[in-house]
């Protein structure tokens, strides 16, 4: 069943070990399904054995039964309905057992394509950011989609018919030889001759099959770019010139495809009829065998040779075809392999976050209801001892260095310290590393040298997932999630009631844009919210981490695509979210920054300033000339 | 749509009938092959004759060459007429998509135009190949077959006839249901990679949230679902083949049996009774090629229907007969314009893009430097669009230099009209061919010139290869603001009459800002100059600034007058001065 032509890749490039990787897709095969791969083994030789039966059949039909028949005055028909009777059982089995291996395999490569699926979808949740950063978003969907679709034909296409074909071969060289050794050694001859040129063929089709891969990337790219700046194109009367580049990418395109066309499509013919010389070969040689009546070969007997003779040569063209096809899955297994084999983000947290009672003189019970308090467990290993401490929201930097490769550090001796509900701004240009901060907090980067400090635990120790449940963020780009606005909304925290969820939109300032829309919270959301604008998006974000109702909030950049009229109305639902919160916020716009309990200019990784708005403007400083900046021309 | 797809062949038109032709050679002779053979057995081996053996294995030789050479052909002639037919369709696509107006852009989006031109032309290329060659083989082989069969015993065919048209049915009704399975699997299929693609790119937020666990379990249940689809749909698949062979046996069985009797009564030859079994196995063949095509057809039908949606749109931005080809210069008047996005309300009346124009009447002196200022959202971007007709008015009209933007070539206009985009791109090449889209014939020291004007001089000569530096795709390896100010130097090459930067400086910083408005003020002082932005100290030192809300301009006057007289305005300065203000890149570098 040929799926769509999901425009597959083969990248040129090859794989070095492609039987370890063979052999880690057939192992992927067999852990669930090896019982029934030995059925489907067995139904494939069954099924092969029945197809040999029928060829042979002819045989016995000429010989055994019709040419005695034609010389009796009154033939019996009676043995001759019972070999057909014979021959419809071993039919039926036949064709009962391909049907049965057929039926088998359908939930076997669909079976293991969803075993690959989820392994492959499950790990790369658990990747760290870095991995994310540092492979092509466009490459990993392409594991998704052109790879596995790859190794989905290979498991329910090629491996059967592999199996199917060599059985075939196998079982029909016996008949053969067992037939007549002389022409088997024609047909022999014969196959070498078609190995030779389907490897030829097949090898100057794969060369251009790469270039043309190559090409099609390159139309690609050019279409990507153009399209995305048509209409500076257009702006620019830059047409033709445009249209100049495009058709010379075009013609290389239609060239190479041409070639690699051509020789894929030349290797059937010529393996077909260098079959039919094959075949003419046989029947002339043992046509003069079969007059001579030397050797004992019959007529029937030449005739079921002949039948056999096809039947060889037809596996052994599908063999060398689907070489290029397994290759190419192997390319693909590759790639889903590298990703399963990607290391998972470490977690060597050991302190949770639980529920807590707190008694009157403030000692900290464990509980397992829900009771709106929370307390890190920390559990000491020194002593086995367990000690509870309040979720506060104290936040401290200790001599931070940081930097995403060990050569080149972003940020350099960062010390600071946000004291509950405290407001803390980072001011300072794009690269400065005010979001690479952020980052640290909820450990999507490990730092290289000094301590944060989260409640006075390092967070190293505290359970990555425990940790990041205790901050809120709303990021620089918005990421909506296809479902209704309130499934996004609810995002935040999974067991908030419709209530809670629009309470926070309303937080947020965002219930009034989502109550006209055409219905309301249900209302779908689909690719990354395309039909909502940014303003709107960022307004879901801020709702969705409103909901969260964490005890530290990161906001970046969260207000930067709302318009400073629209911000003015949103400010006081942020003021009010962020109220009693530590809340670490990145911003251009002063007003956002303007009432923090202390603002930090970053340059070039390291805070060069620090206070309140007030005493940086006293120090005129860097941020008295941000500040001031505004002014020059007034 | 059929009929513009066939017009693609052009000048593959001899390939694409060759192929057929050549295809018509090669199943002749494959349909002939087996009836030599028959010969070969009755006439030479069953009649003792080498002479016939030789003879008749002599033609089979010759026709076996003749049907490789055949097959040779129309491979060859499939390849190139195929490719070329593609060829064809991407450049045809790629001409029209340059002819269309913003809203015919609009209306495909980017996207779409790149999957039309990309995976719908490789699916109909391959369908193409397909059609020409196998719609004509599977069809013939049919025929022939059954006609060779006739030819050796119509009493046997009789048998076969009712077989073939038993087994089309079947195949015809399983593919069917099966076609329709499959297609409800593949948008579930395309659902699911949506959801890893955001995934993907939305793994911050799900980190942030914790939500992997909660991610996983949606996508392991739609993983499971895909799978029992697929396992229903296939499984129907399956159950083509046995029936199939089912049928075909029991042909074979039946013409065993019959042929028994008629070769002992003399009527049938030993010889030919094995060419019909060649025969029943070449019909099977066909059958099954014909199934395949009817399924690559209904495949790839949504593909050439999304092509031919290119093909026959209509640009609705088309030069007037006798165009005007000079603008006088850089007046601007609108004349109680009115405009509204077609179409986008309707398709998701989530209230985007409900950016329409009301009613606006105002003119430009030509030199004058306007600011435009108002909340997103307002038609800004709109109403300067209008100006180098980038959309038409729905109503009243918009005069450049005294005269309707209809009545120029559109060439002339927009040369004559710069805009600088809100959302710009920069192309992948050097910066100085990035500039030079600008002016093709521009020299360096031109290049450096209007460099220098939009700041961008400096950043650039501390580049390692100074002009030359290459950009990436995208623009990528350059600052925002680096980005932005490249775009107005591109703009300026152009000599334009009337410039327009539509939020062109939001990346850049104040100071970087003000250098640049300056240096419009005393360098080109001839050029009329619309600038929108969101700040405030970007518009307060134009001429005019024109305040709009909603689609409509509610102010149109100096920055003193309007503080005094326009509510809004004054409500936008109070904001910005007081505790507003923006933090920008310093010197963005």
């Amino acid at each position: 069943m040929p799926g769509p032509n999901r425009g597959r890749q083969f990248g040129g490039q090859k794989i070095e070990h492609p039987f370890p990787v063979l052999k880690r897709v057939l192992g992927y095969m067999m852990r669930d399904y090896a019982p029934r791969f030995v059925i489907v083994v067995i139904c494939i030789l069954l099924s092969a054995y029945c197809s040999i039966r029928g060829t042979l059949f002819l045989r016995t039909l000429i010989d055994d039964y019709i040419t005695p028949m034609t010389q009796q005055a009154n033939p019996d028909f009676g043995p001759l309905a019972a070999a057909i009777g014979k021959m419809a059982g071993i039919y039926a089995i036949g064709i009962a057992s391909s049907y049965c291996y057929n039926r088998l395999m359908v939930n076997i490569s669909q079976g293991t394509m969803l075993r690959l699926r989820k392994e492959l979808f499950n790990h790369m949740e658990t990747l760290p950011i870095r991995y994310f950063d540092t492979h092509a978003h466009g490459d990993i969907m392409s594991v998704y989609t052109n790879d596995i679709d790859t190794l989905r034909q290979l498991i329910g296409n090629t491996i059967p018919q592999l199996i199917n074909s060599s059985i075939t071969v196998v079982m029909t060289f016996v008949s053969m030889v067992m037939l007549d050794v002389p022409l088997t050694i024609v047909t022999c001859l014969m196959i070498v001759v078609m190995m030779f040129a389907a490897m030829k063929l097949g090898g100057k089709a794969g060369t251009f099959f790469v270039k043309q891969q190559k090409d099609l990337g390159a139309v690609n790219g050019y279409i990507e770019e153009m399209m995305t700046g048509q209409k500076v194109v257009k702006i620019f009367n830059h047409e033709e010139k445009a249209m100049e580049q495009f058709r010379e990418l075009n013609e290389q395109l239609r060239d190479s495809a041409n070639q690699a066309n051509k020789f894929a499509n030349i290797l059937m013919p010529v393996n077909g009829n260098l079959g039919h010389i094959s075949y003419v070969l046989c029947a002339v040689i043992g046509g003069i065998l079969a007059i001579t009546g030397r050797l004992g070969l019959t007529i029937g007997t030449l005739v079921s040779f002949l039948t056999l003779n096809k039947n060889f040569t037809m596996p052994v063209t599908q063999i060398s075809q689907q070489f290029n096809a397994i290759i190419m899955a192997m390319a693909g297994a590759d790639r889903v392999f590298k990703i399963i084999d990607e290391e998972s983000e470490t977690d060597e947290g050991y302190v949770e976050l639980v529920n807590v009672k707190e008694a009157e003189d403030g000692t900290l019970t464990e509980t397992e209801e829900r009771t709106g308090k929370w307390a890190w467990r920390h559990p000491h290993q020194a002593d086995g001892t367990v000690t509870y401490r309040k979720l506060e929201g104290r936040v401290t930097f200790n001599d931070v260095d940081f930097g995403y490769t060990p050569e080149k550090m972003v940020l350099h001796n960062i010390s600071m310290y946000a004291e509950p509900g405290q407001k803390i701004a980072f001011v300072g240009s794009t690269g400065a590393g005010k979001t690479t901060i952020t980052n640290l907090i909820n450990r999507f980067y490990d730092i290289q040298d000094g301590k944060i400090r989260y409640d006075e635990i390092n967070i190293n120790k505290i359970k990555k997932a425990d940790l990041r449940r205790s901050l809120g963020m709303v990021l620089q780009d918005t990421h909506l999630f296809t479902g209704t606005v309130m499934d996004n909304i609810r995002f935040g925290r999974l067991d908030a009631t419709d209530e809670e969820c629009i309470a926070a939109a309303k937080l947020a300032n965002a219930h009034s844009f989502i109550h006209r829309l055409p219905e309301g919270y249900e209302t779908m959301l689909t690719g990354d919210g395309a039909n909502l604008s940014q303003g709107q998006r960022q307004l879901i974000a801020i709702a969705r981490a409103a909901v969260a109702d964490p005890p530290v909030l990161i906001l970046d950049e969260a207000t930067s695509s709302i318009d400073t009229r629209t911000e003015s109305m949103v400010q006081k639902g942020m003021d009010s979210l962020m109220s009693g919160r530590t809340t670490f916020v990145i911003a251009h716009r002063l007003s956002t920054v303007r009432n923090s309990d202390c603002i930090m200019v970053l340059e070039k990784g390291r805070i060069i300033e620090r206070g309140t708005h007030d005493q940086l403007i006293a120090e005129k400083g860097k941020y008295y000339q941000l500040y001031t900046g505004n002014q020059i021309t007034a | 749509m059929l009929k513009i797809l066939i017009g693609q062949i052009k000048q593959y038109k001899r390939d694409t009938i060759l192929t057929p032709l050549f295809m018509v050679g090669e199943v002749l002779m494959e349909v002939m092959i087996p009836f030599i053979t028959a010969r070969i057995i009755d006439r030479g081996i069953t009649a003792g004759s080498m002479e016939n053996i030789v003879r008749y294995g002599g033609l089979m030789v010759v026709m076996a060459f003749a049907s490789l050479f055949f097959g040779v052909m129309s491979g060859r002639c499939a390849a190139s007429a195929s490719t070329g037919f593609a060829c064809n369709l991407r450049e045809t696509m790629y001409e029209k998509i340059q002819t269309f107006s913003f809203s015919n852009i609009d209306r495909f989006s980017t996207a779409g135009l790149v999957t039309r031109l990309t995976t719908d032309v490789t699916n109909l290329q391959n369908a193409f190949q397909m059609i020409i060659r196998i719609a004509v083989r599977a069809p013939l082989t049919l025929v022939t077959s059954v006609v060779m069969c006739l030819i050796i015993s119509p009493r046997i065919s009789l048998i076969f006839l009712v077989a073939v048209v038993v087994l089309a049915i079947v195949i015809v009704v399983i593919m069917k249901t099966a076609m329709s399975l499959f297609r409800a699997t593949f948008d579930k299929y395309d659902s699911l990679n949506e959801s890893v693609q955001e995934n993907v790119t939305g793994i911050r937020v799900v980190k942030a949230f914790v939500r992997e666990d909660y991610e996983n379990n949606r996508f392991n249940t739609a993983a499971e679902n895909l799978y029992k689809m697929f396992v229903k749909a296939e499984s129907i698949v399956v159950a083509n083949f046995p029936i199939m062979m089912c049928i075909v046996n029991g042909c074979i069985l039946a013409i065993s049996w019959f042929g028994a009797r008629m070769i002992t009564s003399g009527t049938l030859t030993t010889g030919n009774l094995t060419s019909l079994f060649s025969y029943v196995m070449s019909v099977l063949m066909s059958l099954m090629m014909l199934s395949m095509i009817f399924v690559m057809i209904t495949m790839s039908t949504a593909s050439a229907e999304r092509i031919a949606e290119v093909l026959t749109e209509v640009p609705d931005i088309q030069n007037p007969e006798n165009p005007v080809m000079e603008v006088k210069d850089g007046e601007i008047e609108f004349r109680e314009t009115c405009f509204a996005y077609a179409g986008v309300e309707d398709t998701n009346g989530n209230g985007i893009g409900d950016e329409t124009l009301d009613h606006i009447s105002l003119k430009i002196r030509s030199g004058e430097t306007v600011g435009i200022i108002g909340p997103t959202g307002c038609g800004k971007t709109t109403l300067v669009s209008l100006i180098s007709r980038l959309y038409d008015v729905s109503w009243g009209s918009v005069l450049v230099g005294g005269r309707d933007v209809r009545e120029y070539d559109v060439k002339v206009l927009r040369d004559a009209v710069s805009v600088v985009l809100q959302k710009n791109e920069l192309f992948s090449g050097t910066i100085l061919d990035n500039l030079r889209w600008g002016n093709e014939n521009a020299t360096l020291e031109e290049c450096q010139e209007v460099c220098r004007l939009a700041c961008a001089d400096e950043f650039i000569s501390e580049m390692p290869d100074g002009y030359e530096t290459r950009i990436e795709q995208g623009g990528n390896n350059v600052s925002g603001g680096q980005k932005q100010r490249l775009c107005i130097a591109r703009a300026l090459l152009k000599k334009p009459k009337i410039l327009i930067l539509d939020d062109s400086t939001s990346a850049c910083d104040t100071a970087t800002d003000a250098k640049i408005r300056e240096a419009f003020a005393t360098r080109i002082p001839n050029t009329t100059k619309l600038i929108i932005a969101q700040r405030i100290s970007s518009v307060q030192n134009a001429d005019r600034i024109i305040v709009m809300e909603e689609g409509r301009v509610v102010g149109f006057d100096t920055h003193e007058n309007l503080l005094k007289t326009n509510e809004i305005y004054s409500e936008i300065y109070e904001t910005q001065t007081k505790g507003g203000g923006d933090f920008d890149e310093p010197g963005a570098n």
